[in-house]
């Protein structure tokens, strides 16, 4: 029965494997780890700093942040999240960074298309008013909102490292590559029409819109972390991990104390029962 | 079939003992599960309250330099009209007289106002008998006048004459400089 | 049903309300329900499944609070819900997980009632009952995984309404109907949130039947054989309270893990993004309770016949009552018809994988190809028609044919006639053992 039992599993095991891709090929995503990763792992208040700090300086120009408010990076397990503000409206360097930021909105007096000073209540603004604009903006691809983007990609925070710090210094000879996309190893894509080499060596990948948006140095870490490549392509992953996931951290902290609580009352659920059939033969 | 089992007040079998009723695990185990119960309750009732897109805009920030003398401004506060008026002189005295006046709800105007910033009154626009918005300067005291049922307020935003039981409130409030006050 | 407890009222109050609505009598009667005492751990389920319909009603009613059914709303509001209110994660993946757990545990009460032949006579109403819950089920996730307006909602309710189009004559009519509109739109999604707060109500109604026409006989047990005096058995409470308890306690903590550790596994990556009409994700797949469905849909080439394949997979569930010909209940007792129905379980594990996939990929990459009718043998098109074969075999052919040709083991007397707790270690013919308890 019980070898039985194991069978069935080993099958069951099977059934959640990666489905296989026919003629998209993406190459295999370097392994990264992060700090909550896990079941007991937690964000780093400091990466994520660090990756809003990337989001606001490069990542902005292009793409939205359409779910997260400026109170919201004040929230526990947020990157600005202070215990004496347990309210993130009266946290000041949540209040701060929302007032150097200007929304649109209508003049209460006149009607009229006005920007005004961010509040804590207000939503990131995009960088451009929609999606028509973005992509004429962008040689007509949509640079995708980012509030969802690390949950949204199989490899989530992986994937965006892999991507963002993979670009190749050139694409192989023998890959027509339009200009103003880009090619990158990691991007899925199906590459054969747009290669003239030999036939057996397709490279893997794909050709996106976006050029390399990272390089060692491109922004200065407030807490004097040297911004390698590898630095900025880890805390901007985490934070845009963040942006997906904002409840993580309280998620799992929870999820110990019920899984505790549960073994506790099991072990009480059990010991009830058999003192309930200790006298009948069954 | 279950044959033999309907009908009779026969004894079953194999009565629980009464002791083992009281068993202390029984009662272990009910007290873990009425307090697993009361745990997992809480999210479902604290759900409801606001949720924190309805906080972040619970406080808004307001440059009252705006205002003109002897106007007042409504704006939106928690979805509701918040009156920001500027009093004249003749508008502060007429509510200091009537401070131990007949008063329905007694209150002075000082108590209703910041110290130093007498000429700006911050109400809820809410009329406190069923709720619609008084309007601006009617009734004899020229304070405000409710349209639907009558009540008059005077210039410290108090119940005068009309059904409304209390004085319009006053909000939570603060002036961050002289030209801006935070409401909530 | 009546007459099973020996509940006297014994206040004032109670012999008032017994005259006008004798509800304690009738609790009274649930609780202290002769039920056969040999019960093992797969009867547990019946409860467990009880609890999941509970837990999806209480959270569904209270997403139901904040959610927004409008195609330009859903979306937004579902994060609404995750972010800003309060506990609203919480909420959200206990709707969406325990929808998983809930067909973790029905596959596992069904699968109990075929191994023991809990569907047999007198028992085939209860049966039949059962599979209308289950379709209900069905059709109650298939409308809830549209409502949070992701790709794979939007994407897997445009591929299987379209099936209604494979109808002859009328089909298009029907689909655009079901539609609203010229395709899955915010019409759609409308009509999707009324049915799916109404149906799980339907379910409650149909449990209560299906309890009421399990009382009618009584409860099957793992030997098959009736119960044939009050030794038999043992009041529901506590007997099987606590044991139903104990077992809850454990699908909870599995429960749990899930919810709190890996929400996001049973959700499929392309739904965090919104519904987008005019770009088709790489692969459409259907939540996993729905793959083998699915495997043997895409198993047949032909739009028609892969639809009745469908329906005719869930028809052989309703019409297992009738199929089976065996003299035994229980499998205990038929070696033979145990090897099938466990290669049926390997059979249902493994369309459930071939759903996972494009049924053009590749079983193992880089064997080679070898080209059978329209497909590649190492393909998971062939596995699948494999599956689907057996599938429809087992209930078609081998359940009626080995019911009549097996030899099954010697069935005990009765409950009470004294069997080992692992049968299968008793030689065959035993019919008496040594006491285990005194």
């Amino acid at each position: 029965m019980l070898r039985k039992f194991l069978a069935i599993l080993g099958v069951a095991g099977l059934c959640v494997a990666a489905p296989a891709l026919a003629a998209t090929t993406q190459a295999p995503l370097r392994p990264v780890h992060w700090s909550f990763e896990g079941p007991f792992g937690q964000y780093d208040q400091a990466q994520l700093q660090r990756g809003f700090k990337i989001y606001r300086e490069v990542c902005s120009q292009c793409h939205s942040m359409n779910l997260i408010a400026f109170h919201n990076l004040g929230d526990p397990g947020g990157p600005f999240w202070d215990p004496r503000y347990p309210n993130s409206n009266s946290n000041p360097v949540v209040k701060a960074i929302a007032s150097a930021y200007k929304v649109s909105d209508i003049d209460a007096d006149t009607g009229d298309q006005i920007k005004r000073t961010a509040t804590t209540a207000d939503y990131l603004p995009p960088p451009f008013p929609n999606d028509p604009a973005a992509r004429a903006s962008n040689g007509g691809a949509l640079p995708p909102d980012m509030s969802l983007l690390a949950a949204a990609r199989d490899g989530g925070p992986r994937y965006i490292y892999n991507l963002v710090t993979g670009f190749p210094a050139a694409p192989p000879a023998g890959l027509t590559v339009p200009p103003g996309k880009y090619y990158n190893p990691y991007f899925a894509g199906d590459l054969t029409s747009s290669w003239h080499g030999d036939p057996a060596k397709v490279p893997v990948g794909g050709i996106l819109g976006m050029p390399p948006p990272l390089v060692a140095g491109k922004v200065t870490f407030d807490d004097g972390t040297p911004s390698t490549l590898d630095q900025e392509g880890r805390d901007v992953a985490a934070f845009l991990q963040w942006a997906s996931d904002p409840k993580m951290d309280q998620r799992k902290q929870t999820g110990v104390a019920v899984l505790i609580y549960l073994v506790v009352f099991s072990g009480l659920l059990y010991a009830s029962y058999r003192r309930i059939w200790r006298n009948i033969a069954h | 079939m279950v044959d033999s089992v309907a009908g009779s007040s026969a004894e079953l079998p194999h009565d629980v003992p009464e002791s083992s009723r009281r068993d202390f695990i029984h009662i272990a185990a009910i007290a873990a599960a009425a307090g697993g119960l009361a745990a997992i309750a809480w999210p479902f009732i604290d759900q409801m309250n606001p949720a924190s897109d309805t906080l972040a805009s619970s406080s808004i920030e307001y440059d009252i330099s705006k205002v003109p003398l002897g106007q007042q401004v409504a704006i939106l506060f928690r979805k509701q009209p918040l009156f920001v008026r500027h009093r004249t002189a003749a508008e502060i005295a007429a509510a200091v007289a009537d401070d131990h006046a007949a008063l329905r709800d007694p209150a002075t105007d000082a108590s209703r106002v910041k110290p130093g910033k007498s000429e700006w009154l911050v109400l809820i626009g809410v009329c406190t008998h069923l709720g619609c918005t008084p309007t601006f300067g009617g009734g004899q005291y020229r304070g405000w006048l409710c349209p639907c049922h009558g009540s008059v307020y005077d210039t410290s935003g108090r119940i005068r004459a009309g059904p409304a039981p209390k004085n319009l409130a006053v909000p939570d409030y603060a002036f961050l400089t002289d030209t801006r006050i935070k409401v909530g | 049903m009546t007459g099973l407890t020996t509940y006297e009222p014994k206040t004032r109050f109670e012999r008032w309300l017994d005259t006008r609505l004798p509800i304690l009598r009738f609790s009274a009667e649930l609780t202290d329900y002769p039920t056969p005492k040999n019960l093992n751990y797969w009867w547990t389920f019946g409860g467990i499944l009880s609890f999941c319909l509970i837990t999806q009603i209480v959270t569904g009613v209270i997403l139901a609070m904040h959610y927004v059914a409008s195609g330009s709303g859903a979306f937004n509001s579902v994060q609404h819900i995750m972010r800003d209110v309060n506990y609203g994660w919480l909420i959200r993946y206990i709707h969406a997980s325990g929808a998983s757990m809930f067909f973790i545990a029905v596959y596992l009460h069904m699968f109990r009632g075929i191994y023991y032949g809990s569907f047999k006579p007198p028992r085939e109403v209860l049966w039949l009952i059962g599979a209308l819950i289950y379709l209900t089920m069905m059709a109650t996730a298939f409308m809830g995984y549209v409502l949070p307006w992701g790709q794979m909602s939007f994407w897997g309710a445009k591929v299987i309404t379209s099936l209604f189009g494979a109808i002859p004559v009328i089909g298009n009519a029907i689909t655009m109907w079901l539609w609203g509109g010229f395709s899955v739109d915010s019409p759609t999604l409308n009509r999707f949130y009324s049915l799916h707060y109404l149906l799980p109500f339907v379910i409650a109604g149909l449990v209560g039947l299906h309890i009421w026409a399990l009382h009618v006989p009584g409860n099957n047990n793992p030997t098959g054989v009736n119960v044939k005096s009050k030794s038999d058995t043992v009041p529901f409470h506590p007997y099987y309270t606590v044991k139903d308890g104990f077992a809850l306690s454990l699908f909870v903590i599995l429960f749990a893990v899930i919810v709190f550790f890996m929400p996001n596994q049973l959700m499929d990556v392309a739904n965090n993004i919104q519904a987008n009409f005019l770009v088709t994700p790489a692969h459409i797949v259907p939540e996993w309770y729905f793959l083998p469905y699915y495997a043997i849909l895409r198993a047949i080439p032909n739009k028609l016949l892969g639809v009745i394949a469908l329906g005719g997979a869930i028809a052989c569930i309703f019409a297992l009552p009738w199929l089976d010909t065996s003299k035994v209940r229980s499998m205990r007792y038929r070696p033979q018809a145990k090897l099938y129905f466990w290669i049926f379980v390997v059979a249902c594990l493994v369309l459930g994988w071939c759903g996972h996939h494009e049924p053009s990929d590749q079983l193992i990459p880089g064997l080679g190809s070898f080209t059978l009718l329209d497909g590649d043998v190492n393909s998971f098109l062939w596995l699948s028609r494999i599956g689907a074969a057996y599938y429809f075999g087992y209930f078609l052919l081998i359940t009626p044919i080995l019911g009549l040709r097996e030899t099954p083991l010697a069935v005990p007397e009765s409950i009470s006639t004294p069997v080992l707790s692992h049968p299968a270690a008793a030689p065959p013919g035993a019919l008496a053992a040594p006491e285990m308890k005194g």
